[in-house]
Parts: structure tokens; C-alpha cells; sequence
């Protein structure tokens, strides 16, 4: 019963949004539904097909009715009409392709990305509990990207290269330090050192970005920087769209073509160096890529939490460990989540846009205190 | 194949030597055998052949060529091991875990072959886990992920096999089975071993280690002395050939006087 909790809580979340449509969908869930108990230990998979088809499916679904949703409600059958270029100029017209649709699109990029970061990053350090928000390395690239927004770091270039390029590095000290402070002795990572550090170093530097602010403030920037801490994919538009959507496939695939090496981490350190792993220098190009993505995707959408903490648990469920077969599962899955989640956060308290980031965090908190109980249930039980 | 060390050293920060100019070898089709007393340095030298050390000071060499020079891929699809701590690695299954065991000869996005899964599911068999195949290896007991990691090293298709207290957690049918299995693979085998009557039945010759240094070596019934037993273990103890298995046997004496040396 329990280990079913929180998927149903994520279904939950977007079951308005996808009310219409849930009925066609075969369910993502586990072979037996929601509230059953699993039909097996979580090694026994469904059909990888069968997982990939219902997620595109649920993905389409949930594009179609982010598209249609929202303060303006647009019939669907328009919708596709206004999709396939058959409609004429409208008013729907502009609200569907110019303001909906790249909001869409961001959304499914940075759930992907998030959710393959997550992945990556939990295999990296081997415990479930990983996640480019709890691990800080969200905040160190949003507080890299304010410092450039306020102090004006970089003036001169375009902020759109400047704002990612210093989220990028700002992401990538932060997991440096996080990694280096959490790492044991032995080279292994206890749940307890982990959280510590993700914490103690993304206090650290929210408090920096409060600091810039309140020094430096000036009402404009006082606004952008709201959204940063809160995540939310508001700022969507057609001309930004091309270097999140670059990064996330790039990113996506070669972390997909190291599927094998990735498998490898999750036998401990000592045991990929003797399968033939040369450790230090995959996880050295792991740390750059992880960054790059969520750097990238933090950058335009601020940071949004606990997508790569669920997602990946969700995934693996339905899958398994083994990265060639789960990253793709938890790419779509984190679109999914993402886009359904937004559009929650549009319509739940329209016309009030709710940061995204606070519908995350609403699920994703509760999600991981279950995690952690569960993880001390486990190393309390005997061997 | 030959596997030779070369005053192989591992030294501390502190200065401690914990692996002290050991030069060693072991020959294809030949089980040898190390032993001695918890830290004389088994596990660290036995670390520095397999790669997961990098000795202060000497050589590994195989057939000639100084496995420092060698990469960790290199390494890996000549030496096999089975690491101490086998970690759990999430919910990966018992088959997943064991075709690791061919990423050695593998480019890192190549897939597994069905040649690969044939090796896996033969592996399992030799080593009695064929049931455990789709088993969550998180899931399994010390005795039966042992048995799955030396399926995993089979599956490697090295040249040497260096294992540590293969053993250790194995009830003793299945001891005797690994043991015969390893002996009867004809790779070069160097194996760390507890069990001095197991080691001087299965190991062609054994080296003794002490405080990190060679003591002793050579065949087990010229190695295994109750003199050799006082000076290195401090444990009073009988030695004498069995008439059926024509291997020394060794029996301790715990209960005679000055057995235990303070």
C-alpha cells in the first residue's frame, strides 16, 4: 500500500488537467492501478514499449490540454485547428501559439532535463535522495544568475548568453562543493552528510542572493529575482526557446550513450574501477554535464524543485536501474509531470499564476519525507 | 599469462608500510595462494594487483608489461575480482548485475549482445545462481551475492582471477564449489584466504604474509608448520597429511597450555 502513495499524489496533482483524456490512457502506474499494492518486487518491469507509447500518449494529452486550459478556456477541437495551421488569425490564435505553446514546450524541457539530472545525479552518488534542488545545485546557479542580473556582471554581452553561461558555472561550483563536503572517506555517500551539505550550501547561497538584493535593490530586479527563487516558466517565448531545447537534447542523448558507464557507478567506486571504469574522469565530464543542463535550465525557468527527486523514483519503478532503459522513461515522465504541473499552477487560483516551483515543492516535500522514512525503515530492517 | 609483483610497496601517509617489497607470481592454470594473520596486508596487496590501489612503491606486471602503464579498462578485461564491499546499486537485477561483468570489453554505448546474455546465464550455472537471474540483488544474502559477483568476474573472461576471502560468506558446500570451480577455470588465480586448511587443499603454493613482508612460500606442505603457525599466528597448532585428501590439515590447540601466545 505504501510504496503506492506518492504516485498517486503526483496523479492527483494533475488530475484536473487531465480528466478529459485519463480515461484512454493505459495506466502509468503499475500493472494492478492506483491504490493496489505491487504485483511483484519493483525488478519485475512492464513492457518497455508499452511505458514509452502510454508516456508520449500522456505527454501529447497533456499538451493539448495545457494548450486549451488556462484564464482563456479554448475548445480543444480549435486547438488542433490552430495546430495544424488550418485556422484563421485570432485572438486564439495568439494565445495558443505565441503565449501557451512555448510555455508548453520550456515546461516538458526543463521537467525533462530535471529529471534526467536527477537521475544522473543519484546514480553519481548512489542514494535515491539526490536532486539538483537538494543538492544546491539549483541555487548556485540561480544565485549566478542574479549576480549577473544585479551586479551586472558581464555587461555588455547579451544576457541571454551571460545568464546561462554564469548559471552553468555557478551550478557546477555548487555540486563541486556539495560532492566534496558530503563524499566519506571511503568514497561513499551516507543520506545523512548528503542532505547536510545540499543544504547547508544552498542556504549559504540563497543567503548571497538575498545579500546582492537588499544591497543592491532596485524594484525592477526585486521581481525578476522573486521568480528565480521560486521557479516558474511564466517568461516563456518562441526566441529563447533554442538553447534550453539544444542543451536538454544534447545533454539527454550522451548521458543516454553512457548508460553503461552510469550502471557501473551504481556498484560503488571500487567496484566500476574494477570493471573497468576509469572513475575520476567519467565523473568529472558527469559533473560538467549535469551542470550544463541544469545550469542552462535553470536560466530560463528558475530553479524548480523536487522534478528530479520524484520523477527518477517513479521511473524506476516502472523500469528499473538500468539507465539505457530508465533515462528516456524518466525524460518523458518529468515533460509530463512538468507540463500538468504548470498547468495547474495557471489554472488552480487563475487568473493568478502560481510560481510552478511552489506546486513542486507543495508534492515533492511530502514525497521525500516519505523517502526518508522508508530509506531508515530499510536500514533498520535486518540483512 | 603470468602475473608477477615486483617489491610491490604500499605505504601510508604515516609512513607504515601495510604492503612491504612483495614479489610474487602466479602462472596461468595455477591457484596461489595468500594467507596470514587480519593486517598483515592481504587485502591491501591484493588492492594495489586488481587496481583499486596504486602501490607507493615496485610493479605489477602481466606477462612484462607494468599494469601502471595500462588503463583501468585494460586491467579490467584481464583481471577479474570480486570486490569486498559488493554495493546493492539500487534495484538492479541479479542478471543486470553479472553482464556488468562484459563492460570491460565493451565501447561505453555498445548494447549487451545475446552472445553476452548466453556468458551471463552460463556464469549463473556454474556458480548455482541460476534461479537468483531476476532476483533484486539488493535483495540477496552475503553467501548468494558472492556467488553472483564471481559469476560477474567469470563473465569478465580475464586472464587472472584475484579474489579476496572468495569464501567468506559461503556456507561450505558452496565453498568447496567455488574453490574447485576457480581452480579448474586455468587462469592465473591469486587468492587471499582465511581458511588454512581450504588454502593448502585447493592452492598449488602459498605465500605467507606477516606485518606486510613475505615469511614464507612455496608448497603447502612445506609452508604450513605448527613452527611456522607459533611464530606468525601465535596459535599453537597440529599439522599433519590426511590420508584421504593427501593435503595438510591443520588442527588447532586451543586448549593446551601456552597455546595462545600473549
Amino acid at each position: 500500500m505504501r510504496e503506492f502513495q506518492p504516485v498517486r499524489r503526483l496523479r492527483t496533482s494533475r488530475e484536473a488537467a487531465i480528466a478529459g483524456v485519463r480515461g484512454r490512457q493505459p495506466p502509468v502506474s503499475g500493472r494492478g492501478g492506483i491504490g493496489e499494492p505491487p504485483a511483484g518486487p519493483p525488478t519485475r518491469t512492464l513492457p518497455y514499449t508499452l511505458v514509452i507509447t502510454a508516456l508520449v500518449l500522456a505527454l501529447t494529452a497533456a499538451a493539448l490540454a495545457a494548450l486549451a486550459l488556462g484564464s482563456v478556456r479554448i475548445p480543444t477541437a480549435d486547438v488542433i485547428q490552430i495546430l495544424t495551421g488550418n485556422a484563421d488569425p485570432s485572438p486564439y490564435r495568439t494565445i495558443v501559439l505565441d503565449v501557451r505553446l512555448p510555455r508548453v514546450i520550456l515546461g516538458a524541457a526543463v521537467g525533462a532535463g530535471l529529471a534526467v539530472v536527477g537521475t544522473t545525479l543519484q546514480a553519481l552518488v548512489r542514494n535515491p535522495l539526490a536532486d539538483p534542488f537538494l543538492l544546491g545545485v539549483s541555487s548556485g546557479a540561480s544565485a549566478a544568475a542574479v549576480s549577473v542580473i544585479v551586479l551586472g556582471v558581464g555587461a555588455g554581452m547579451a544576457t541571454t548568453v551571460t545568464i546561462p553561461a554564469a548559471s552553468f558555472a555557478g551550478a557546477f561550483l555548487a555540486l563541486l562543493v556539495v560532492y566534496a563536503l558530503a563524499r566519506e572517506p571511503g568514497g561513499g555517500f551516507t543520506t545523512t552528510r548528503l542532505i547536510l551539505a545540499g543544504v547547508a550550501v544552498s542556504y549559504v547561497l540563497s543567503a548571497l542572493t538575498s545579500l546582492i538584493l537588499v544591497v543592491s535593490a532596485r524594484a525592477d530586479h526585486l521581481k525578476e529575482v522573486l521568480y528565480w527563487t521560486l521557479g516558474g516558466l511564466g517568461s516563456a517565448r518562441w526566441d529563447m526557446l533554442a538553447l534550453p531545447l539544444t542543451v536538454l537534447a544534447v545533454g539527454t542523448a550522451l548521458l543516454i550513450a553512457l548508460a553503461r558507464p552510469l550502471d557501473l557507478l551504481l556498484v560503488g567506486e571500487e567496484g566500476a574501477t574494477v570493471l573497468g571504469l576509469d572513475t575520476a574522469r567519467f565523473r568529472a565530464g558527469v559533473f560538467v554535464l549535469t551542470s550544463l543542463v541544469t545550469g542552462v535550465l535553470v536560466a530560463h525557468s528558475g530553479a524548480i524543485g523536487f522534478v528530479g527527486l520524484m520523477v527518477p523514483h517513479a521511473a524506476r519503478m516502472l523500469v528499473g536501474a538500468a539507465h539505457r532503459a530508465l533515462l528516456p522513461v524518466a525524460a518523458l515522465m518529468g515533460a509530463v509531470f512538468l507540463v500538468v504541473a504548470d498547468l495547474a499552477a495557471r489554472t488552480v487560483a487563475a487568473p493568478q499564476d502560481i510560481p510552478v516551483g511552489v506546486l513542486t515543492a507543495l508534492t515533492g516535500g511530502p514525497f521525500f519525507l516519505w523517502l526518508l522514512r522508508r530509506g531508515r525503515a530499510r536500514e533498520g530492517a535486518p540483512a | 599469462m603470468r602475473l608477477r609483483t615486483e617489491d610491490l610497496t604500499y605505504e601510508i601517509p604515516s609512513g607504515r608500510r601495510l604492503v612491504d617489497a612483495v614479489s610474487l607470481t602466479v602462472s596461468a592454470g595455477e591457484t596461489v595462494g595468500l594467507v596470514g594473520p587480519n593486517g598483515s596486508g592481504k587485502t591491501t596487496l591484493l588492492r594495489c594487483v586488481y587496481g583499486a590501489l596504486r602501490p607507493t612503491g615496485g610493479r605489477v606486471l602481466l606477462d612484462g608489461e607494468d599494469l601502471a602503464d595500462a588503463g583501468a579498462k585494460a586491467r579490467a578485461r584481464r583481471i577479474a575480482t570480486v570486490p569486498q564491499d559488493g554495493q546493492a546499486g539500487f534495484e538492479l537485477t541479479v542478471r543486470q548485475i553479472v553482464a556488468m561483468g562484459r563492460s570491460p570489453h565493451k565501447r561505453f554505448w555498445e548494447a549487451d549482445t545475446a552472445a553476452d546474455g548466453e556468458l551471463v546465464r552460463g556464469a549463473l550455472e556454474r556458480v548455482g545462481a541460476a534461479d537468483l537471474a531476476g532476483r533484486s540483488f539488493a535483495r540477496l544474502s552475503g553467501g548468494e551475492r558472492q556467488r553472483v559477483l564471481t559469476a560477474r568476474a567469470l563473465v569478465q573472461e580475464p586472464a587472472v582471477l584475484v579474489l579476496d576471502e572468495p569464501t567468506n560468506h559461503l556456507d561450505i558446500r558452496y565453498q568447496l564449489e567455488i574453490l574447485g570451480l576457480v581452480r579448474d577455470l586455468g587462469t592465473a588465480n591469486l587468492l587471499a584466504l582465511h581458511d588454512l586448511t581450504l588454502a593448502a587443499y585447493y592452492c598449488d603454493r602459498l605465500y605467507v604474509l606477516d606485518a606486510g613482508r613475505v615469511v614464507a612460500s612455496g608448497p603447502p606442505k612445506d609452508v604450513l608448520t605448527g613452527e611456522l603457525l607459533a611464530e606468525v599466528y601465535g596459535v599453537a597448532a597440529e599439522v599433519a597429511v590426511h590420508p584421504a585428501t593427501g593435503a595438510p590439515t591443520v588442527t588447532y590447540l586451543p586448549g593446551v597450555p601456552g597455546a595462545i601466545r600473549p
